[in-house]
């Protein structure tokens, strides 16, 4: 019975891919044929660039600055903590908005090197990309941090000690003990990143940098046809299936359990200048990542007066609230279970039921948005309106439309964001623990609770806070599946922002980022009292 | 239903199965599976007769005959000032969705018989040609709406209704342009424009509409043409934007570029000493290129009755001055004059509406785009 979650979460993810590799059922060579002529070959490049850059550079920037604060003891470092962790509450498409009004030839920063240095003054259009890989490096090296950090911290300094007592040099230590070690953490953070960067519309958008999303709207929005639309995005999956896979494959078969015991072993307490240096380069990174955008959005809340706080708004803002809770409660329990039965198996790998419950994530929003919408309409047409009608009732849509298929979606699309922080959590931990609680008659729903839940314990507060903040960012399932009255804040930043109403846009944009400040810090707080 | 629901819910076989669970002292593992199962069984009841939805989601039947449900891709501000006032008059309530017109055009097809939209309001007349072409939409018969909106701004069987008007022309910097220098859409494809021009991306359906009824005017040969030429002449790779476009020429990037008028309108609103001026090209031949914001009621429409008399107050004077208003558009109703600001740019020749290119040639306008190399 511990399968069923597993196979329930599996076959939720199963439904849109299966809609969406249907497609392949239809004949779209002409769309095909003028793709590839005139297209595909630049998309894939551009696709391959902005993935490359921003893979190393999350990476770069989130296990360093998940090393520092995790294991040493520099000026302002409580505070840097969770700061660090708030740009995951900015929209990428936001922060991509803010960089360019400012950093574009009529913005501010041009203007001023103009008007100082001459009108031939050379300054780097930010519209290329180096600036998407900027704004997605900023928008998204939290994911790594996040689980860098928490693999960090159970980690704690006891075997990087025992290293520099046998003679390595703390560089080599570093990364020949404590690196490898985070390694699951490591790749899990930057395969969410990467995954969010090959799905993402709303930033390249901005941008106008085209990569293969771009292709996949274009079909549908251009050529009319949902149907090649959906076969590029098949060919999305695939390539994010192969490369989840050939990670696990390369990662091996080595096991790094360690003990889990309370480790309160002192923080490596950087003195002069390398401390400075330390709270300046944290600071910088908060500076650039989360102050610079949520000034300019306060400067647009100020500038429209505040004229759209009413009644509605509060509305809004209860939606947006209860809609990422229920979200993350659902998803972050499935994956808890999904991973216990992993456990159970004694597997290390992920096998190909839970590569499939993974996927949702590495959709464009919008194809996944459509998968699931045909989902439920043709369960609502073939089995439950059938039912409905044998009971006497009209046909009608129940499913589709209802609280509970948006919640479904948000589970859909946000699985892999639970489970990756929760199956590195349960990497760490030995199975003897689970063993000798066995032998000792506990119950599997016991050894859960009062084992691997308490040890978990950050990585489920990371799984929690990262599905509610993405469900409340998240934009086309909730525009496209949300029940009648349901609007929420990401809706409202739709709206606006479609018009070009950037400055309106504001309100709703800041408002979901103090939101998700408590919980972060919360999270970082429960985070540092267990590990 | 809520009544027939809650009967269903703790009608005898259900509870049957909790009582049994609840008695039952095997092994904890086959109880909580029976929970499990049970539960599965009262939520799927629950969803099959349709209480399980909560929010707004279940309008019972009563008040059904007096809501309409309209999808719209136009915005919920632009909207709802009209509705709320519509309510006041009628008493009928509207519920609404917002989203884009490419998913809530899939999500009606998705729907078929058992939707609950009865109109849908979208903007571009390529989105309305394609949920036409779909069949998602039905004829209205309605004289009200025939002496309302001029023929040519809507489909000949009112299966939709144009309720506004935008006309995309030419926005120059006042400071570097000369008005004799401009003429048409095809002469900013000649030289004197090179490094001068600046563009919207060509993914917007602005674009792609502009450039569809260039190929039903001129070809498809000599537009492409064109295009090239137009893509040689930029000063700058497109912008997402028609507000970030008219900003690089305010800021000396480029001085001149294609732009809807409400944008422009906006920015003025904004910004009142801009050094910009509206141009209307083509006024020598087929005139500016316009389009249309619309809206038709849908095939499976519960209340088409009820949503006919929307459309039509919606065309009425009262509420085109106010739609037009709101985002600084032509109202669709020739007997509506268009806001002071609006009409202070001027009256000019309008082309006919490329119903069909718009919606025919839409795909092939991307394709000799992406020819052209226009990003």
């Amino acid at each position: 019975m511990w399968q069923l979650p597993t196979l329930m979460t599996a076959a939720l993810v199963l439904m849109p891919i299966t809609v969406i590799f249907l497609s392949w059922g239809s004949d779209q060579t002409e769309i095909w044929q003028h793709l590839i002529e005139t297209q595909l070959g630049r998309l894939l490049k551009n696709t391959l660039f902005l993935l490359l850059g921003v893979g190393i550079w999350v990476m770069l920037l989130g296990v360093s600055l998940a090393w520092l604060v995790a294991l040493c003891e520099f000026p302002g470092r409580r505070y840097l903590d969770w700061a660090l962790m708030l740009p995951l509450a900015i929209p990428t498409y936001v922060v991509a908005f803010v960089a360019l009004g400012l950093m574009t030839y009529s913005g501010p920063l041009h203007s001023l090197i103009r008007a100082t240095f001459g009108e031939d003054a050379w300054f780097p259009d930010i519209r290329g990309p180096i600036g998407v890989i900027a704004v997605m490096t900023c928008v998204l090296y939290p994911y790594v941090y996040m689980l860098a950090r928490s693999a960090f911290l159970s980690q704690g300094r006891n075997l990087m000690d025992a290293s520099r007592l046998l003679g390595v040099s703390p560089w080599r230590s570093f990364f020949r003990v404590a690196l490898p070690m985070a390694r699951p953490a490591i790749a899990a953070g930057t395969s969410l990143a990467l995954m969010e960067t090959l799905a993402d519309f709303g930033a390249v958008a901005v941008f106008n940098y085209d990569t293969f999303t771009t292709a996949i709207y274009k079909s549908w929005f251009g050529f009319f046809s949902l149907t090649a639309a959906a076969q590029l995005a098949s060919l999305l999956l695939l390539f994010v299936a192969l490369a989840l896979y050939t990670e696990q494959r390369a990662r091996g078969d080595g096991r790094l359990h360690q003990n889990p015991r309370r480790q309160q072993s002192e923080r490596y307490q950087l003195r002069g200048s390398r401390a400075w240096l330390a709270s300046g380069y944290c600071s910088v990174v908060v500076l650039v990542a989360f102050l610079v955008p949520v000034l300019q959005l306060l400067a647009w809340v100020w500038e429209t007066r505040a004229q759209d706080i009413n009644e509605i708004y509060w509305k809004l803002v209860a939606h947006t609230f209860s809609l990422g809770g229920m979200a993350s409660l659902i998803a972050v329990t499935l994956a808890l279970l999904v991973a216990y039965h992993q456990r159970l198996q004694k597997r290390h790998h992920n096998n190909t039921t839970e590569r499939l419950a993974t996927l949702g994530y590495a959709l464009p929003g919008s194809v996944l948005a459509v998968g699931i919408m045909l989902a439920f309409a043709s369960i609502d047409a073939g089995v439950i309106n059938p039912v409905r009608q044998w009971l006497g009732l009209a046909p009608a849509q129940i499913l589709l439309g209802s609280l509970f298929a948006l919640v479904l979606a948000y589970v859909v699309r946000f699985f892999s964001v639970a489970f990756g922080p929760i199956q590195s959590g349960f990497a760490r931990i030995k199975p003897s623990y689970q063993e000798a609680a066995q032998m000792l008659g506990s119950s599997h729903w016991q050894v859960l609770k009062r084992i691997y839940v308490p040890l978990l314990t950050p990585g489920i507060f990371t799984a929690l806070l990262l599905v509610f903040v993405d469900t409340m960012k998240e934009m086309p399932a909730t525009l496209l599946l949300r029940p009648f009255g349901w609007d929420t804040l990401a809706v409202r930043i739709y709206e606006m922002t479609s018009e070009g109403e950037w400055e309106r846009a504001a309100l709703p944009a800041l408002t979901l980022v103090l939101i998700s400040i408590p919980p972060v810090v919360i999270m970082i707080r429960r985070s540092r009292a267990v590990s | 239903m809520a009544s027939y629901c809650s009967a269903l819910i703790t009608a005898p076989d259900t509870r049957m199965w909790t009582t049994a669970v609840d008695e039952d002292t095997m092994k904890k593992n086959l109880l909580l599976f029976k929970k499990l199962i049970c539960g599965a069984l009262i939520a799927g009841t629950a969803f099959i007769t349709g209480c399980g939805m909560g929010g707004d989601g279940s309008a019972t039947q009563a008040d059904q005959a007096t809501t309409i449900t309209v999808y719209s891709s136009r915005k919920e501000h632009l909207l709802k000032p009209l509705f709320d006032q519509y309510t006041a008059e009628t008493g009928v309530q509207i519920r609404y969705i917002t989203d884009k017109a490419g998913a809530l055009i899939q999500r009606l097809r998705a729907e078929g018989a058992t939707t609950p939209a009865d109109m849908l309001i979208t903007v571009d007349v390529g989105n309305l040609w394609q949920a036409t072409e779909l069949g998602l939409l039905q004829p209205t018969e309605s004289t009200t709406l025939d002496a309302n909106i001029p023929a040519e701004l809507r489909e000949s069987e009112n299966r939709w209704v144009g309720l506004s008007v935008r006309a995309r022309t030419m926005v120059y910097s006042t400071d570097r342009v000369t008005e004799g220098e401009l003429t048409t859409y095809e002469a900013l494809a000649a030289d004197t424009w090179s490094d001068r021009l600046c563009l919207r991306t060509s993914k917007k359906v602005y674009n792609q509409s502009l450039v569809a009824s260039m190929i039903d005017t001129l070809g498809a040969e000599q537009t492409e043409t064109v295009v090239r030429g137009w893509v040689d002449n930029l000063a700058t790779a497109p912008f997402s934007n028609d507000t970030k476009a008219m900003e690089a020429v305010m800021a000396g990037q480029c001085d001149v570029t294609i732009v809807n008028t409400y944008y422009f309108g906006r920015l003025k609103k904004k910004q009142p000493d801009a050094a910009l001026a509206l141009f209307w090209p083509n006024q020598a031949d087929r005139g500016v290129h316009i389009n249309v914001s619309g809206g038709g009621i849908t095939k499976h429409a519960k209340q088409p009755e009820a949503a006919r008399k929307l459309l039509e107050w919606l065309s009425s004077p009262e509420a085109q001055r106010k739609l037009a208003e709101n985002n600084q558009e032509y109202p669709a109703n020739g007997g509506v004059k268009p806001s002071a600001e609006v009409a202070s740019w001027g009256e000019f020749k309008a082309d006919a509406m490329h119903v069909e290119a718009a919606g025919r040639l839409q795909a092939e306008a991307v394709k000799l785009m992406d020819r052209a190399g226009y990003l």
